[in-house]
């Protein structure tokens, strides 16, 4: 049988405020275990919690920009079960009043086209402690730090077809978080997860089959392989006659296995209801014109300008509007160079290369935008070749300083005086008489890989230096003609 | 209404109270006379009413996104029932 | 002998009659002569209440004194006070001492009061007799056969007897103004919102209020004005200004628009009770009030729909009490679940565990719509009742509670007989209302309380009509024997 994949997606951001959502406590990664923990995170007797302004802000910007309807009133619900990374019993969440209603975003396939996903709803909740399971005596350790960080839960419809548009779909979430400045996106750290709702369905049906959860899933890469397993997994038990259960199920990546989590004495039952502790938020169409003001250009528009103005291919604009940093630093280049084309090509090839090869951010690139940028400009004025501006490229990365104090310094300047070349050229013709013979008794066909030889000589005499195109066009009239 | 016995197993379990055996027919006895009393409830038809959750009916207010509290975390742990190495510890998690 | 009410103890210390430090060590005394009898207290902090009135007299001394600079109070067990054991009425918090203060004790203390200790109450507020509490039933200092009433029992009946100048206490459904028109003195449970939750162990959230206990009215304003006020910390406390309670103590009433709820004047009323309400009434017409019959026609179903809300708010706010980060571990848990359910069926008592179990109940899945949705729709008809209600006239006129002080044990049995102790004081806490309790008559003995219910943050309106009618009577004066 053909069967369809069904996907939707529930993402846990973690929003990027100073304070937690209900506490004045920091949010700052990676402190002491529970030095960041307050009263009130820690849930001690008689504490409230006071909604943070800049949580409400940063989820109504999220809001406007998937083109959602922000909600007037919202309300916050208790979500009651017991587990010692949630201090009050309850996570503070949004059940039937999320702050922000249907929306959708569009996402970019490899065959060019694009889709739009929708998301059904965003809402505000704080997140767990973390349970750490070194071996305490055979006990759990239980850190509060985290509890009580702002959360914004986005919530897919079931639109997704296979394990690459969930990627695309993340990517694109991921891209508009960070573009807007309300998270800083970073899945290793755990402040952005995902959980994964994949169904298979008979091709046709309308019908949705069972689904599975897949919880946590904290990388793009694991994304896609968690599903792709998942997938496998379902479509053999359907294929052999079997039933899917409804469960949750976490992935295993160093064996690429999904498997059910341990089953509970009962379904939970979360008991939702309005927190009392908390009013209604309402917001109104003054301040979300307000926040509407402040939002930055998205990746959607950008993609599409990068198209328009520098005359970029889809899928690079794409590639280069990913991030909002990348995209700033891809224009700043561009901008330095005056060569939009060249610009892409070095951001995305050489220096996302260098970058990949040593982990780092386009933040962190010790080469900034206006040095890759003098760099161009001296190839385009042929004070070096590509080739050349690649050793270039490199020195700078590990060395520092600007194109052309390397370039000078490094005597890397590209000889394009014609006698000069000439000069080069007929020593290595003297130097080669041998293999001048054979090339001049050589047919016309064979001749052009053949020539080959003379030029990889003529550029070694150089040091590299001489220009690769006259070099070509000198030895071809000294050896034709 | 009368709460039948899985019922309040059930409750139990999700309240996180142990109920032993000798305890359940009280306990079944004095839920069934409450959620009977409360059933009340049922004789007023409300089809047309807004749940009310906060009497006063006020909205939210907001707080600075201020950094505002201070470590204490030996002060909370002095009171804690086993912590080491600044940690809350609890009975082996499984997961 | 000491003065008894506050204003006339501010008097004393101000002509320097006698210092804080004396009156401190005479009510300390009192507590040592009568608490082992009455139970009021679950913990008596002599040491820090002499230095606090040292300190108290020396700021006297340099001309600096609070709103209540120097007078013994005591503090309802569930206000946190660093430092100092805050029980809750609980085995759960037997050895817990909160790092920290709550918004109200922390007032008191700004303001000058002396704390002298922590009253007994019922578990975690669930009560309407004080038998509820770990630590022993408290006793009433009229008849020591009798509850004091609850959940603020411990500070009605340490008031009543005279073992502190005045008491903090909250109130939920009744367990300011029932304790105190059991042990006749006079309690306010302000607005919802009025008086800051922060610190102050919840039970229900949407309904708790904290409020003065006392001897006088006058005495009850000036501790309201030292409560009162909006709290950054309690998104629930409102921005509404704080009048000065004391400056309209002594407005005339005549004018005054008093409804008499017909629902509470009914078949549930003790004969006797009524009579002395009558009486009452008399009081305020010859002050020149004007009377009328008014309907809240809900009345009945308040106790049914506050006896799904209260214990679905206390199912939810009564789960951080795990063994985790504070308060009662069992000993060498199995496992996680262990963990949990033995420290909370060992911490938590009886009726505690009953309302857990009935507030899970009413919030899980297949019950949510029937029983909580359909009790906060009943809260809004109530509301509604009381709002028309508010249309034209002042105040409402009604019992506190049904009979005088019960004997101990009498009720016990039967969970819903119990509940009905608070058919008049739930509808206004459902409601969110301010309402007072102050005593009106006498039957058999004991105390009978009439209530005064008053339109959102009209709290003066109420502490003016009980200020004239003790300015007419002297139930508020009379003492039990001890």
């Amino acid at each position: 049988m053909e069967w369809e994949v069904v996907i939707g997606l529930e993402i846990h951001v973690q929003l990027a405020t100073k304070s937690k959502i209900f506490s004045g406590s920091s949010t700052a990664f990676g402190a002491e275990p529970n030095t960041q923990a307050s009263a009130v995170d820690l849930a001690m007797p008689g504490m409230l919690p006071v909604m943070n302004q800049e949580a409400v802000r940063m989820a109504v910007k999220f809001g406007l920009a998937i083109e959602a309807e922000v909600a007037e009133r919202s309300v916050f619900d208790r979500k009651n079960y017991f587990y010692p990374d949630l201090p009050k019993g309850y996570q503070i969440s949004q059940l039937e009043f999320p702050i922000v209603k249907t929306g959708h975003v569009d996402i970019h396939l490899d065959d060019g086209t694009k889709k739009t996903i929708g998301v059904t709803r965003a809402h505000l909740e704080e997140d767990a402690g973390k349970s750490l399971h070194e071996d305490f005596h055979g006990m759990t350790g239980i850190d509060l730090n985290r509890a009580g960080t702002p959360l914004l839960e986005i919530v897919s419809e079931p639109d997704i077809r296979s394990a690459k548009e969930a990627v695309a779909y993340l990517k694109k979430i991921h891209s508009i978080v960070t573009y807007l400045g309300i998270s800083d996106g970073d899945m290793s750290q755990g402040s952005m997860r995902c959980d994964c709702n994949v169904s298979l369905r008979p091709k046709g049906q309308e019908e949705f089959g069972t689904r599975t959860e897949i919880k946590n899933v904290n990388s793009f890469r694991f994304v896609e392989k968690a599903i792709n397993t998942e997938i496998e997994r379902q479509m053999d038990i359907l294929e052999n006659g079997g039933s899917i259960e409804q469960e949750t199920r976490l992935y295993d990546a160093d064996k690429d296995e999904t498997r059910s989590m341990r089953s509970k004495e009962f379904a939970n039952d979360y008991r939702y209801f309005p927190d009392p502790d908390l009013l209604p938020i309402e917001i109104d169409q003054a301040y979300i014109e307000e926040v509407r003001k402040t939002l930055p250009e998205l990746p959607e528009a950008k993609i599409a300008r990068f198209c328009n103005e520098y005359g970029l291919s889809d899928v690079d604009a794409g590639i280069l509007a990913a991030t909002r940093e990348q995209a700033d630093y891809f224009e700043a280049v561009a901008a330095k160079s005056g060569d939009a084309k060249m610009a892409a090509n070095w951001v995305m090839g050489e220096l996302a290369k260098y970058l990949n090869q040593n982990n780092l951010d386009i933040a962190q690139s010790p080469i900034n935008a206006d040095a890759l940028g003098g760099l161009i400009l001296r190839i385009k004025d042929n004070t070096v070749s590509g080739k050349i501006a690649k050793d270039v490229f490199d020195a700078m990365w590990n060395e520092g300083g600007e194109a052309d104090a390397i370039i000078k310094a490094k005597d890397l300047i590209q000889v394009t005086d014609t006698s000069t070349i000439e000069a080069i050229v007929d020593e290595v013709l003297a130097n080669n008489a041998a293999q001048v013979e054979q090339y001049r008794a050589a047919e016309e066909a064979k001749r052009g890989k053949m020539i080959g030889f003379f030029v990889g000589q003529t550029m070694k005499a150089s040091k590299g230096k001489a220009n690769p195109q006259q070099v070509n066009e000198i030895l071809n009239k000294k050896l034709n003609g | 209404m009368t709460i039948q016995s899985d019922e309040l197993v059930k409750i139990a379990y999700l309240a996180k109270l142990q109920i032993d055996a000798d305890n359940t027919a009280r306990l079944t006895r004095d839920l069934d006379q409450i959620l009977n009393f409360v059933d009340q409830m049922k004789s007023v038809d409300t089809t047309q009413v807004e749940p009310l959750s906060n009497p006063l009916e006020m909205t939210q207010r907001l707080r600075k996104d201020e950094v505002t509290e201070i470590n204490q975390r030996d002060a909370f742990q002095n009171i804690a029932p086993a912590t080491e190495a600044g940690l809350y510890l609890v009975p082996k998690v499984i997961e | 002998m000491l003065p008894e009410s506050i204003s006339e103890l501010l008097k004393g210390l101000e002509s320097k009659t006698f210092s804080s430090e004396e009156i401190t060590r005479a009510y300390l005394d009192k507590i040592k002569q009568h608490n082992d009898t009455l139970n009021c207290f679950i913990t008596v902090t002599e040491e820090q209440a002499l230095a606090a009135a040292k300190a108290s007299d020396q700021r006297r001394s340099e001309g600096k004194a609070g709103l209540i600079e120097g007078i013994p109070v005591a503090h309802k067990d569930l206000f946190c006070s660093t430092g100092v054991k805050t029980t809750c009425g609980s085995r759960m918090l037997e050895n817990f001492i909160p790092p920290y203060e709550s918004t109200v004790t922390g007032k008191f203390a700004e303001a000058g009061a002396v704390s002298l200790g922590k009253t007994n109450m019922d578990e975690f507020a669930m009560g309407s007799s004080n038998e509820n509490s770990y630590y022993g039933p408290v006793k009433n200092p009229w008849n020591i056969e009798c509850v004091p009433g609850g959940s603020s029992g411990g500070s009605a009946a340490a008031v009543a007897a005279g073992l502190c100048a005045a008491a903090t206490g909250t109130d939920t459904g009744g367990s300011i103004r029932q304790p105190a028109a059991f042990c006749g003195i006079t309690g306010l449970k302000p607005t919802y919102g009025r008086v800051s939750r922060l610190g102050m162990i919840a039970f229900a959230s949407s309904l708790d209020q904290g409020g003065p206990m006392a001897r006088t009215a006058e005495d009850t304003a000036l501790l309201l004005n030292v409560m009162a006020g909006h709290d950054p910390k309690d998104s629930t406390s409102s921005t509404q200004a704080v009048e000065d309670y004391t400056a309209s103590l002594n407005q005339d009433l005549s004018g005054t628009r008093i409804g008499l709820p017909k629902e509470y004047f009914s078949g549930n009323l003790d004969a006797d009770m009524g009579k002395a309400l009558e009486a009452a009434i008399k009081v305020y017409e010859s002050l020149g009030a004007s009377v009328e019959e008014i309907s809240l026609p809900h009345t009945e179903l308040s106790v049914p729909a506050y006896y799904v809300i209260a214990p679905a708010e206390a199912s939810a706010n009564l789960s951080r009490f795990d063994g985790v980060r504070y308060g009662h571990r069992c000993d060498s848990p199995k496992d996680l679940e262990d963990l949990y359910r033995r420290s909370r069926a060992e911490g938590f008592g009886a009726e505690v565990q009953r309302r857990i179990l009935v507030g899970t109940y009413a919030l899980s899945a297949g019950y949510f719509d029937a029983y909580y949705r359909q009790a906060q729709k009943i809260r809004r008809l109530i509301k509604e009742d009381f709002v028309r209600a508010f249309d034209h006239i002042d105040a409402i006129l009604c019992p506190t509670t049904p009979s005088t002080a019960f004997k101990i044990g009498s009720k016990t049995d039967d969970p819903v007989q119990m509940y009905l102790e608070d058919i008049f004081t739930i509808p206004t806490s459902l409601a969110g209302l301010p309402a007072m309790a102050l005593p009106c008559g006498e039957k058999g003995g004991m105390p009978v309380g009439m209530q005064l219910i008053g339109n959102y943050f009209n709290e003066s309106k109420l502490l003016n009509m009980a200020h004239k009618f003790q300015l007419e009577t002297d139930w508020h004066l009379r003492r039990p024997e001890l």
